[in-house]
């Protein structure tokens, strides 16, 4: 099967299903069999491409970076810079100023809510959220609403696993300080109008914080036209090292934040009297950063890079439709979260059975899958269930793991029902 | 039979299974044979919480004895629930206490105790120890 190569801004771009063949650890083996890797909602697998990069850091450029007067620590420090230029070109950012180094979504979660949270967030003042969140963007909110007396407003999810608009604008007001959502549920895999949600919220002259996470790995993010003021995610979920992620914030708006954590790095000058803070992006990068993982993090976007955004969508919304024909098929299989608008995740059910149980016997069939949870334990209550098997694609799987899949499930089946 | 002996039986049991399949039907099995718990007693004080798979326990003495009644929602997690009450229930709370259960590892299934898999068995073996230790003071007290 052929997929016409996509055309990206005039260059020839490769062809998505030639992208398995750039990860190693698809070649291996689980429990005897060759392992079907169904779980890069967790964290995504890694090309060698990246694998190679920290090799090479490691072996020839590694110095402390921003530091050094020698010829290493300003090629390291250089390597450092590019990749914050080639992430801010990957989410359309207008200045590499706003592209803040930080170890994961949920760090950027947690500074912002401890910097912009702490410094601009009054009594009385309300945070939407969704039902949806992961309980990283969750959490941080509900400790910064007990410390400032601030309450959360939580927009309901339908039962297709869509949020409700309606609700969302009914719960907006001139109380509503920040609202903030992912783009992409990890549980369900909803694709929220995150546009739309952000215009609304602007016109109450709120500010917005969106949880990528799960939208990098899939190609296209624009912070410049999204309009939000945040925009988080982690580099382990598309491609890169883990340990390392990227909050993006309005340069205004950071420009304005007070620093989070100190140290060396962040700081101008420091005296026991007065201490000046450093400019941006470092005001926010207290200590040695996790070098070869922003060295990692570039090679991934690199990566990414040489297939059209729409390739990919188009290859995972393929492997989407046959999971979803091929699951469906199975006697008791039930999909939670049916809306149109979902990436390439299929969180299901089996009458009879209990996820974990699923998830043991495809293990031992040599397919990794999540069960349980899914860090989303409000949206489970929601639907009034234990947790769910996820099976998460991305643009390295193919047809075939979804067939063994199938099979492993239904095998499953057949010993526990 | 003492624990030990319990244990060895068991490993002799699943020696006899070519492959994981039999052994997984074999354990899915015991874990289906069982209503192991009342269900008076299936709330969340006897709640062990485990993030995959849920456990309920209770301890009772008789005669110096301590018995064990358990159940999960995962049919997994009961039928090794079904063996580990085989080995523990009604031997004495000493014994209990200090019992080294090397089946689990014998029989391959040690991976089910590993506390990533966060399915309450660990947390259920430590109450079991606990609830030994526990009686056994008792009796101690007692005497
Ligand atoms: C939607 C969403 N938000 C936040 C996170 C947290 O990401 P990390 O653990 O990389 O900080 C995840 C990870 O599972 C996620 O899926």
């Amino acid at each position: 099967m052929k997929v016409a190569t996509g055309k990206k801004a005039g260059f020839d771009c490769r062809p998505v299903e030639s992208a398995r063949e750039d990860f190693p650890i698809l070649k291996t083996e689980m429990n005897g069999h060759p392992l079907v890797f169904l779980d890069s909602a967790a964290s995504s697998q890694k090309p060698q491409a990246v694998i190679e990069a920290i090799n090479t850091y490691y072996t020839t450029q590694n110095a402390n970076v921003h530091r050094g007067v020698y010829t290493l620590s300003q090629q390291a420090t250089d390597l450092f810079e590019e990749s914050r230029l080639a992430v801010a070109r990957f989410i359309n950012a207008p200045s590499e100023k706003e592209v803040i180094f930080v170890r994961g979504a949920t760090e950027g979660i947690n500074l912002v809510a401890q910097s912009y949270g702490r410094a601009f967030l009054n009594a009385g003042d309300e945070i939407v959220l969704s039902e949806l969140e992961h309980h990283s963007n969750i959490v941080p909110w509900q400790i910064l609403a007990e410390e400032k007396n601030l309450s959360l407003k939580i927009i309901p999810v339908r039962e297709d696993g869509s949020l409700d608009m309606d609700a969302y604008k009914k719960l907006l007001s001139s109380k509503t300080a920040l609202v903030t959502v992912n783009h992409i549920s990890n549980a369900l895999g909803t694709i929220n109008p995150v546009e739309e949600i952000t215009k609304l919220a602007k016109e109450c002259g709120a500010a917005v914080l969106i949880d990528g996470a799960q939208a990098s790995i899939h190609g296209s993010i624009d912070v410049a036209s999204l309009g939000a003021d945040f925009y988080v995610f982690s580099g382990h979920k598309m491609l890169g090292p883990t340990g390392i992620g990227v909050l993006w914030g309005r340069e205004d708006i950071l420009e304005a934040m007070p620093p989070w954590q100190g140290g060396g790095e962040m700081i101008q000058s420091v005296s026991f009297e007065k201490t000046t803070y450093n400019e941006l992006p470092f005001k926010f990068e207290a200590g040695t950063p996790h070098i070869e993982g922003v060295v990692g993090l570039k090679k991934a976007i690199d990566y990414l890079s040489q297939f059209d955004p729409a390739d990919i969508i188009h290859w995972e919304r393929k492997l989407l439709n046959h999971c979803t024909a091929k699951l469906t098929a199975i006697p008791g299989l039930r999909i939670i979260g049916t809306t149109q608008n979902k990436t390439s995740v299929v969180s299901f059910l089996v009458e009879g059975t209990h996820p974990y149980d699923l998830g043991i016997i495809l293990d031992k069939l040599g397919i990794a899958v999540r069960t349980g949870h899914h860090c989303t334990q409000p949206l489970m209550e929601k639907y009034g269930i234990p947790g769910t098997v996820r099976a998460s694609m991305a643009l390295y799987n193919n047809k075939e793991d979804i067939d063994r899949l199938a099979e492993g499930v239904e095998k499953a089946r057949n010993m526990l029902v | 039979m003492s624990i030990n002996e319990k244990q060895d039986q068991i490993i002799d049991d699943f020696s006899l299974f070519d492959d994981w399949m039999q052994k997984y039907d074999y354990i899915i099995d015991l874990g289906k044979k069982l209503p192991i718990i009342e269900q008076e007693y299936k709330t969340e004080d006897y709640q062990i919480k485990g993030c995959q798979s849920r456990v309920w326990l209770r301890a009772y003495e008789q005669d110096g004895k301590v018995f064990f009644k358990a159940d999960s929602d995962a049919v997994i997690t009961r039928g090794i629930i079904a063996l580990l009450i085989e080995v523990l229930s009604g031997q004495k709370a000493d014994d209990i206490a200090n019992s080294d259960l090397y089946f689990i590892d014998r029989i391959g299934l040690k991976e089910h105790l590993s506390p990533t898999r966060s399915n309450g068995l660990t947390s259920m073996i430590k109450h079991m120890k606990y609830y030994g230790l526990g009686l056994k003071k008792k009796l101690e007290n007692h005497e």
